[in-house]
């Protein structure tokens, strides 16, 4: 914050509004992101990961899905390679995510290593919010609002899964088991509210009977068949009904 | 070269960068550097978009039909069950994911309950 020579009564407002976006971090969407990763937390501990790892991994991947679906890589014993390969697979969607937000965050002097930067914050939640809220927020202001917005979130969460590491020996079977519904429940329901167009639901359902069905028939490809197959089902549904309409 | 069959200090933390960080991080800086150049409704944007929600879709349902921990010790059908009631919660409630986690913790725990 202290890296430029700005006059003080603008660098006043940047940390006005950045405390605004680190205030943006407590909210509704925010408790139900903790919650869920209180079950990461959980699955994690579970499949044999140390505190420090969880927490290293909260702060350098960020997007639950794409650690859940990395937890669940090294849970099954796989490479190297292939873990890196399904996660990837699993982190398309923040490509458009980022590109849709870019122009919501940029004013006419920002420059890109502060965009670069602050891309990292870009999952679904702080997604969301930003895209609601960066409205409201002077231009000028809008990197500062969401760095204090998506800095804030990782941090929060990165203590949530450190308190509950330390936690966790202690908890009876019964709220174990309703920790870890906690995260495929939220993203259940975030999911389909995320879907942009109807090919979206379509993918999801495909993908909710194919992961299981690929699970037991082809242990190790399961979520890249599930992917490849009920997304490349839905996009063909799709196309095929647009050309139904038109035609 | 999997998680755990190298044994030293740096090895999953080297895992976790390469299989977690570079492969989540690489494709939010392909956004900034498309950023807006790539139209949000093209058919490429539908099919990555499609490809993506059913790979995670999958992950979902791994978590409930083959799940780790206490949850693997619940009957599938009453781990099912809580979720489907859940997700037709937040269908047909108002699309409050509060409803539908909050539904479906309900019916899991009665479930956990009876059964004793």
């Amino acid at each position: 914050m202290t890296d430029e020579a700005i006059p003080s009564s603008d660098s006043t407002d940047y940390l006005h509004w950045y405390l605004k976006g680190v205030r943006g971090a407590f909210s509704v969407p925010a408790l139900i992101l903790a919650s869920a990763f209180i079950g990461f937390a959980g699955l994690a501990k579970e499949a044999g990961l140390t505190l420090v790892q969880t927490v290293f991994m909260t702060a350098v991947i960020w997007a639950l899905p794409a650690k859940v679906v990395l937890v669940g890589a090294i849970i099954a014993g796989n490479s190297l390679p292939a873990a890196a390969f399904a996660v990837a697979l699993s982190s398309v969607r923040l490509a458009p995510m980022v590109v849709a937000l870019v122009p919501e965050l940029r004013a006419e002097k920002t420059r890109s290593w502060v965009l670069y930067f602050l891309s990292h914050f870009v999952a679904v939640t702080s997604w969301v919010l930003a895209m609601d809220r960066l409205r409201h927020v002077p231009r000028q202001a809008r990197t500062a609002y969401y760095g204090g917005l998506g800095g804030t979130l990782v941090l929060i969460n990165m203590i949530v899964v450190a308190v509950v590491f330390l936690l966790a020996e202690t908890l009876p079977p019964t709220a174990s088991a309703a920790l870890f519904l906690l995260t495929p429940m939220y993203f259940l329901t975030s999911l389909w509210g995320s879907a942009r167009e109807r090919a979206g639901h379509v993918a999801m359902v495909f993908g909710l009977v194919l992961g299981p069905v690929f699970h037991v028939y082809l242990p190790g490809f399961d979520l890249l068949a599930a992917g490849l197959i009920g997304g490349g089902g839905a996009y063909l549904i799709h196309r095929f009904r647009r050309k139904g309409a038109s035609a | 070269m999997t998680f755990w069959s190298i044994d030293a200090w740096w090895w999953p933390f080297l895992f976790i960068l390469i299989g977690g960080w570079l492969a989540t991080d690489a494709w939010r800086f392909l956004g900034v550097y498309l950023g807006g150049r790539i139209s949000e409704d093209s058919d490429l944007m539908v099919f990555v978009r499609a490809l993506a929600t059913a790979l995670v879709a999958a992950v979902i349902a791994n978590l409930i039909v083959f799940p780790n921990g206490a949850l693997a010790d619940v009957p599938l059908a009453l781990r099912v069950g809580a979720a489907a009631a859940g997700f037709a919660a937040y269908l047909f409630g108002g699309k409050y994911i509060l409803a539908g986690i909050g539904v479906a913790e309900a019916v899991l725990l009665c479930g956990i309950w009876m059964l004793g």
